[in-house]
């Protein structure tokens, strides 16, 4: 009896330490595959860029790159499981493994893409930080911000931004921070502070949650470069290469002017760019470790850049954003994608 | 060998050193595991993120900071913003908690009855919900700083805090914070005396208008000799806020109030439980002996309900101290917002971090129960 049961313990402490180290995967795809779903992390409660919808659906600029990476991977662009996470938590829940893709309207910075142990795969939208003041203030520029109170994210790039801009215009501010947009808006909302700020995308989206958001404006003055993109972990140059092919893949797709509506029609074009990304010519899909069509899925199911640009963001939702940096670089603007070849 | 096994000592001996053979193998594993990956993925480690520049304000700081200071700042600041929180909430808690802990006991129906719905009321509900209630009422029911409740020009209260004069730090100001601790010892001594001479002479001596008068005339000679040169600045609105005097945020208010509600009433019961539990014999005891009801309650039922209450009463304190920690839900700097929170963004070095910030509440508790388990050995019933 007694034997057995040392023999028993023995053998327990024996398999712990036998196992030695287990890293975490560096194969996500594989994991990907094998669950059957892509573990995305977005913000959850931000206008235009992911959202909740009153039908449970997630809808946004940042889910759009989700719902791209599952239609590539796994031919279904509804095989996405969203995490909602505040600003704090986003980067700790990617380093440790919690979701496979992190697409949270997260600024892309030195420090962020080589200490954290994670990678930015591409820059989805071009975004500077702005404040947003009641017009009861009678406020015009943001250099008559000395001494106002600033409400903000924690946790974020702005809260940096925002420290270097007053000190570099030697204006004293008062500062207060919370975990989630929404706190920001409420506490704003209540007065707690004069001025609000965060990326210029988002005041146009948070100032619709308003209860008035005719009484607020937006200052004129862009402080920061906020390039936000979607992220993964280092040590996965398959699953980095998948996640920003995917986005190149709808850039692409604006470029050559195949859309949602006519890749079907287009699988027959002559055009040997539209025939390489459709995956009628070329082995781009098998480079991935993907299948051929895994562009026209994306396409076919999400969109292309454009068409989910307007449908979020843009003329076709209440943020009503131009394109301006985020146009195609041939109209002007900053988004380029290399060729696919 | 089979011997050895039977002998119960030594069985008990090898199972135990069995079990920490194991539990060590298992921590080695998950420290091993968890380096590699750390490695794996290229991410920083160590402590030399403590000497960076921070890059980001903090509104309220006991200490000078600017955005220039560095993460390690950043931690000295927030375990400074926690401490005051939890002297302040321990302090007033300890002061509501008395007092409702008694009236729960009081022969009149209304108070008795009116102290245990408080207590029931806020002892059941979750303390995060009540410091976010207590937040909104203060931000929603206050005017905006245009607006502000105007109390003799000097005290402002609205929606970005409670704006009061502050003292000039010059020699009559540190004359007559002197004169105040010299009249406390006064007070002290004065009273150790009256004591002593009472218990050998049996005769009494009102301490109570000597020590008013110890009080208002030493500070009031040390405003002479100090030059008679105090100053206030005055809180006075300038642009969007009031500049000058001292500001209490709102953030600061909610919490250090629903800690102090909601901590009170735990401390009220353990008051209550400590007064039951002195026998009904000593009551009557004192009552017979012809103590009214304030001295039988002053000499002899809180000198012994206060020994049963000490340790439930340190374990409040110390659950206060722990549950500061949710002003990360109104954004009080305190360590967890600005440092494991604010600064961990920054840095994204979680374990470092966060053991940081554990090691200071496991500190900060061991001090606190240290300090009054030597408080309580003391007041102890000395057993001759």
């Amino acid at each position: 009896m007694v034997l057995s049961r040392i023999a028993k313990v023995s053998l327990a402490t024996v398999t712990i330490l036998g196992l030695g180290v287990t890293t975490l995967s560096a194969d996500t795809l594989s994991e990907v595959q094998k669950q059957g779903f892509v573990k995305c992390g977005v913000d959850g409660g931000l206008p235009g860029f992911s959202e909740v919808g009153s039908d449970g659906i997630y809808r946004g600029i940042d889910v759009d790159v989700c719902r791209a990476v599952a239609a590539a991977t796994l031919g279904d662009a509804k095989k996405v499981k969203y995490v909602a996470l505040n600003a704090k938590e986003r980067l700790t829940a990617l380093q440790s493994g919690e979701i496979d893709m992190l697409s949270r309207n997260t600024t892309w910075t030195e420090t962020r893409d080589t200490s954290l142990g994670l990678n930015f795969a591409g820059v989805n939208y071009y975004d500077g930080q702005g404040f947003m003041v009641t017009k009861k203030l009678g406020v015009k520029s943001a250099k008559e911000l000395d001494g106002a109170s600033i409400c903000l994210q924690t946790g974020t790039t702005t809260e940096l931004n925002v420290a270097d801009y007053f000190r570099t215009n030697k204006m004293k501010y008062k500062l207060v921070s919370y975990d989630t947009n929404d706190q920001v808006v409420k506490a704003y909302e209540s007065g707690r502070c004069d001025v609000l700020t965060s990326d210029q995308s988002q005041l146009y989206g948070l100032r619709i949650k308003l209860a008035k958001p005719d009484e607020s404006i937006v200052l004129p003055e862009v402080i920061s470069k906020e390039p936000l993109g979607p992220v993964v972990r280092k040590g996965d140059g398959r699953w980095f290469d998948i996640v920003r092919w995917s986005f190149y893949a709808m850039l692409t797709a604006e470029e050559s002017g195949v859309t949602s509506a006519n890749v079907d029609a287009m699988l027959k074009s002559d055009n040997p760019d539209v025939k390489r990304l459709l995956g009628a010519e070329g082995q781009m899909g098998e480079n991935l470790g993907l299948k051929k069509d895994f562009a026209y899925q994306i396409i076919k199911q999400v969109g292309n850049y454009g068409e989910s640009f307007e449908r979020t963001v843009g003329q076709g939702s209440p943020l009503k954003i131009q394109r301006g940096y985020n146009a195609l670089w041939t109209n002007g603007g900053l988004q380029y994608a290399p060729p696919f070849r | 060998m089979l011997a050895l096994l039977r002998n119960q000592k030594i069985r008990g001996i090898i199972f135990q050193l069995l079990t920490v053979i194991g539990l060590v193998a298992f921590l080695w594993y998950i420290g091993a595991n968890t380096v590699a990956n750390i490695e794996q993925r290229g991410i920083q480690t160590g402590f030399g993120f403590l000497e960076g520049t921070a890059g980001f304000g903090i509104d309220q700081s006991p200490i000078p900071y600017t955005e220039e200071d560095t993460h390690g700042r950043v931690f000295i600041v927030g375990l400074l913003n926690t401490m005051i929180i939890a002297a302040v909430g321990i302090v007033f808690s300890t002061i509501v908690g008395l007092l409702i802990g008694i009236l729960r006991l009081s022969n009149n129906w209304l108070i008795a009855k009116l102290a245990k719905a408080y207590i029931d009321f806020f002892r059941n509900i979750p303390l995060l919900l009540q410091i976010l209630f207590w937040y909104n009422v203060v931000l929603r029911a206050m005017p905006n700083p245009k607006q502000s409740y105007n109390f003799f020009d000097t005290i402002f209260i609205n929606n970005r805090g409670l704006y009061f004069p502050q003292p000039e730090y010059n020699t009559t100001f540190f004359a007559i914070l002197i004169s105040f601790a010299v009249a406390f010892t006064c007070v002290y001594l004065l009273n150790r005396w009256a004591n002593r001479r009472k218990e050998a002479t049996g005769k009494d001596f009102f301490v109570l208008p000597w020590g008013i008068a110890l009080f208002l005339l030493l500070p009031a000679l040390a405003y002479w000799i100090g030059g008679a040169q105090l100053h206030f600045s005055f809180p006075e609105l300038r642009g969007f806020n009031f500049k000058g005097g001292k500001v209490l945020s709102p953030e600061f208010l909610a919490l250090a109030f629903a800690l102090t509600i909601y901590t009170a009433t735990f401390i009220a019961e353990a008051v209550r439980s400590g007064i039951e539990a002195v026998s009904h014999g000593q009551k009557e005891a004192a009552a017979s002996m012809g103590f009214s009801p304030y001295q039988s309650l002053k000499l002899v039922i809180l000198p012994q309900a206060i020994r049963i209450a000490i340790p439930p009463i340190i374990n409040q304190y110390l659950n206060l101290t722990k549950n500061s920690s949710l002003a990360t839900a109104v954004g009080y700097p305190e360590i967890v917002t600005v440092f494991a929170g604010t600064s961990l963004n920054q840095v994204g070095q979680a374990i470092e971090i966060i053991a940081m910030t554990m090691l200071v509440y496991l500190i900060i508790s061991l001090l606190v129960s240290a300090l009054l388990n030597w408080f309580n050995h003391k007041m102890k019933i000395k057993e001759r």
